[in-house]
């Protein structure tokens, strides 16, 4: 008997973590996944009426323009805290004397809470009192940055500041991924004479692909999931003109109780995570099996 | 560590004197402004908080205070008015503490067992659970938002301060596992050999020899955890109710309430407030802290 | 005396794997086994298998008559030395040397009393309070093995203990082992790959290949007449020469190139099938003259190569198609391309058959 609790103790220590996750992860995903296929309004009802809520999704404008605003964002925030990451990431490996408090600096941000970055980006942005208005003050009468209340420029915005709190991060990636090239590769390519940047652009960012990927995973992760930001800096307005597909899922969910739409925007929301991330585990998983 | 500048010979480096020393100080310029891009937020809402009302309408927003007043502060933490209550920030960040220590503490100890099984005590299946977990980090919570709504009603538990940590406990299982078991996979399985052969179980194995070993993850660990937990808004907002929201969600009350003036300086002082605790984790302990960030995105 | 550890028709697999096949040994007190054999030939596996730390498919493993088959590690009266060490590194050496015993509840007079023990033995007093971290290779191995010594255990196991470290302290640390055996008599079982640790330190060697026993003997049984090709290859450095032959009737034939082929006479031979494989050592080709006997045989062979490797002077000629090597004297004075007699010494040889690899005589 002790015997046999011995050597299952191991298993039992993972069981709770495994019940859970199997019915707080998969259990609540099949139970989203059912009630996307009903008529479920404030309540949800459980009998199926087919894919009656991905019509109305499909149809809905204001859906139309959270997953426009998805891919418009998540595009520009990727591709510039990318670039950006990657460029402070290189400046930042000319043996600088600063590096760590430069370092220190540009990585606070991903401390914070994206609703305070939301709120000090609010007034920053704000035309009243924030930039516009400073910048009037100084003389450029003229001067307009309203994009806080324009429902053309506002996703801008939560851009702008998505890339505030994140790049820091993205550089930090990349920074580790620099220092972590095989140093007589370099030392050779030194040696044949090869100058800095034809280092850089040949040999180590090429070397660097799968901290790319990881970058994009994450960020795209971070884009998907972007609820707290839009919340606090746009609250998804002008009108619907910020909306993402977090603020709309929320927005049925509890403030229009509409469950059926809710649940389908969620599968949705999940399915284009699970088109980038599984891939990725995949290749991760197998890498590591192999 | 590649350090190019310092590997570069003199022979293998084109230019030097002026010209070197042009580029030198364009790079530190550049730097410098970008560290500027960073900062500028952080002294626009310190100055702010410092400034009364009238100043911030009348002045420019990088200008430095000219009377330094705390009254901002003092309304953010006890006066400020998220919606009917006008109690300030402080009940809620209160909220927020008793939230996260037990959260952070319950998933940090099961992740680190779990990594613990994962990694030395392998069993037929133990990967497929691990895989399993792991994918969980990768989910929307959007996805379980509304089945844990009506869970956490059938268990009475909705709205609660338990609640809460409940969902987070649940939710941050995957990352804390993730963690330690990248961690200890690094251990030879000899050691537990040893142990083994010495006469030690599971539990003695673990305490005697893997916990004071994990004192770096560990920190890792909690660190990201508690950062996570602290800013988390999605689930604040979804399961507290009004006594025991956390401060993010009070703190976006308070920006977002519309009665009475618009108090920039609260907003300020109340952002910084709400900020401070995972902040001050960054200064004092930002190495583990990059450690989580890189650990639970480039391990994943 | 009942043997102090018996294995009967062990086997263990892993799904559909067979690792270990159909295993009985047995060793008695005081005995030295060693398990030698390329990687993945299922040495360590069958080690784990006799500390409990992996489970049988089935067999039996006795340790002192007891059946331990299902029985946990701890209380098999057993101590384990790990190829890494396995020093738990937040501990001091005392401390890891202890730990066993404070696990067990021992007193702490005793447990400070074997300690000291231990640590005299092993010379490692000077430095009881540092962290295996601050100790040098040499020094952790003598930890673990004090860890060991320390249980007093009915068998010891050693897992590759010298592998981590370099050539010197290895050959060093390697006739530490065997005083302690000596001086202990205690019963040892030791893994390696080494099959020149195996040769000095065994007073029982098994040769293990694909999860399969290949042979059991003594060192001598082992190097002087091997099971098998296989056997035959593995052991000894460098290797027994295996030269294509045929038999007719109670001679020996084997080709080389540009002459007739040799003709050897061994009445051992009368009755094996035609093809078979002569193994010699190289130690047992030399130059004609030193040796003498009706066994001695001699034949005129082309040089191909000449090794001088200090004390002796290694020669390579090509016999049956085969790259031969002789070991000379270094005086003997040998050039490559030159013709030069050898004396091929019958009495050692071994016959196998081509296919199966047999030993024929």
């Amino acid at each position: 008997m002790t015997k046999w609790f011995e050597t299952h103790l191991p298993k039992m220590v993972l069981a709770p973590s495994f019940i859970a996750v199997l019915i707080f992860v998969y259990g609540f995903i099949a139970w989203t996944a059912w009630v996307s296929f009903t008529r479920s309004k404030l309540l949800p009802r459980y009998d199926l009426d087919g894919v009656i809520q991905y019509e109305r999704l499909f149809a809905s404008p204001r859906w139309d323009t959270a997953m426009n605003n998805l891919f418009l964002f998540g595009a520009l925030f990727i591709g510039i805290a990318m670039v950006l990451g990657l460029a402070l990431a290189i400046l930042l490996d000319q043996r600088i004397r600063i590096e760590g408090a430069i370092r220190t600096i540009y990585l606070y941000p991903m401390a914070l809470s994206m609703i305070v970055t939301g709120t000090a980006w609010k007034w920053i942005l704000n035309p009243g009192l924030g930039i516009e208005a400073t910048v009037r003050g100084w003389g450029f009468e003229s001067f307009t940055f309203d994009w806080l209340v324009n429902p053309d420029f506002a996703i801008y915005t939560i851009v702008l500041a998505a890339i505030w709190q994140s790049s820091g991060f993205v550089m930090a990636l990349f920074l580790a991924g620099l220092r972590s090239v095989d140093g007589e590769i370099i030392k050779a390519a030194q040696v044949d004479g090869i100058p800095t940047w034809r280092i850089y652009s040949a040999i180590i960012i090429p070397s660097m692909a799968p901290i790319f990927l990881s970058a994009f995973i994450v960020l795209s992760h971070l884009a998907i999931k972007s609820f707290d930001l839009v919340i606090a800096l746009t609250g998804g307005g002008p009108g619907y003109a910020t909306d993402l597909p977090a603020t709309y899922m929320y927005a049925m969910a509890f403030s229009r109780g509409d469950i059926g739409q809710a649940a389908s925007s969620a599968m949705i929301m999940m399915l284009v995570v699970f088109a980038i991330v599984v891939p990725y585990l995949y290749s991760e998983l197998r890498a590591k099996n192999d | 560590m590649t350090d190019l500048a310092a590997s570069a010979t003199p022979a293998a480096r084109p230019r030097r004197g002026a010209g070197r020393i042009a580029l030198r100080w364009g790079l530190y310029l550049l730097l410098c402004l970008f560290a500027l891009y960073y900062l500028l937020p952080l002294f626009v809402m310190v100055t702010t908080s410092l400034k009364s009302l009238d100043e911030i309408r009348s002045g420019s927003l990088v200008a430095l205070p000219r009377d330094i007043t705390f009254e901002a502060w003092r309304t953010a933490w006890s006066g400020a008015c998220t919606g009917i209550q006008c109690e300030g920030l402080r009940p809620y960040f209160w909220n927020s503490v008793l939230l996260a220590v037990p959260a952070v503490l319950i998933s940090t100890v099961v992740g680190a067992l779990n990594g613990y099984v994962v990694a030395q005590w392998r069993f037929r299946g133990a990967n497929i659970i691990f895989s399993l977990m792991l994918f969980g980090c990768f989910i929307p919570f959007q996805v379980v938002l509304l089945p844990m709504a009506r869970l956490l009603g059938l268990m009475g538990i909705a709205g609660t301060i338990p609640g809460l940590i409940f969902v987070h406990v649940i939710y941050g299982i995957g990352f804390t596992t993730l963690f330690f078991r990248n961690y200890y996979v690094t251990i030879p399985s000899e050691l537990v050999k040893a142990a083994k052969v010495d006469g030690a179980g599971f539990f003695r194995i673990f305490f005697a020899i893997f916990m004071p070993l994990s004192l770096p993850i560990l920190v890792v660990s909690v660190i990201w955890q508690f950062t996570q937990i602290w800013n988390d808004f999605l689930f604040g907002v979804s399961f507290s109710s009004a006594g025991t929201q956390p401060v993010t969600v009070a703190l976006n009350n308070i920006v977002n309430s519309t009665t009475g003036v618009k108090a920039y300086n609260v907003d300020m002082a109340a952002a910084i407030i709400a900020a401070l605790p995972t902040l001050l984790v960054y200064i004092v302990a930002g190495k583990y802290f990059i450690r989580g960030l890189t650990a639970g995105s480039v391990k994943g | 005396m009942a043997p102090i550890l018996e294995i009967s028709k062990l086997r263990k697999s892993y799904g559909s794997t067979e690792i270990l096949k159909d295993i009985n040994v047995s060793i008695d007190k005081g005995d030295f086994l060693v398990l030698v054999g390329p990687s993945g030939c299922g040495k360590s596996t069958l080690l784990n298998c006799i500390a409990g730390l992996e489970p049988i498919t089935g067999g039996s493993i006795l340790i002192d008559g007891q059946d331990m088959t299902h029985v946990s590690p701890k209380d098999r009266n057993i101590a384990m030395v790990f190829q890494s060490y396995a020093l738990y590194p937040t501990m001091s050496v005392a401390k890891n040397i202890t730990f066993g015993m404070k696990v067990r509840g021992v007193d702490q007079a005793t447990q400070d009393r074997k300690l000291r023990e231990v640590a005299q033995q092993l010379q490692i007093e000077a430095y009881l309070n540092r962290r295996p971290g601050q100790l040098s290779g040499g020094q952790r191995q003598r930890v673990a093995m004090g860890r060991a010594l320390v249980r007093d255990p009915k068998l010891f196991l050693f897992d590759e203990p010298l592998s981590n470290l370099d050539a010197k302290l290895r050959v060093e640390m390697r006739s530490e082992i065997k005083k302690l055996h000596h001086r202990l008599g205690a019963s040892i079982v030791y893994v390696t790959h080494d099959q020149i640790e195996a040769m000095t330190l065994a007073t029982k060697i098994v040769v293990m290949k694909g999860g399969v026993i290949q042979q059991i003997g003594t060192p001598q049984e082992i190097y002087n007449r091997p099971a098998n090709l296989f056997v035959a290859d593995f052991m000894g450095s460098p290797a027994m020469n295996l030269i294509p032959a045929r038999v007719r009737g109670t001679q020996v034939e084997i080709d080389r190139p540009g002459a007739a082929p040799i003709l050897l006479s061994d009445p051992k031979v009368a009755g094996l099938p035609e093809n078979v494989i002569l193994g010699l050592r190289p130690e047992d080709i030399a130059e004609a003259g030193y040796r003498a006997g009706s066994d001695v045989q001699q034949a005129a062979c082309q040089i191909d190569l000449v090794e001088p490797a200090g004390a002796d002077t290694y020669v390579v000629s090509t016999l049956g198609g085969k790259a031969v090597t002789a070991r000379l004297h270094t005086e003997t004075r040998a050039a490559p391309g030159e013709s030069l007699d050898l004396a091929f010494d019958l009495g050692k040889v071994s016959y196998f058959e081509p296919d199966s690899g047999r030993r024929l005589n």
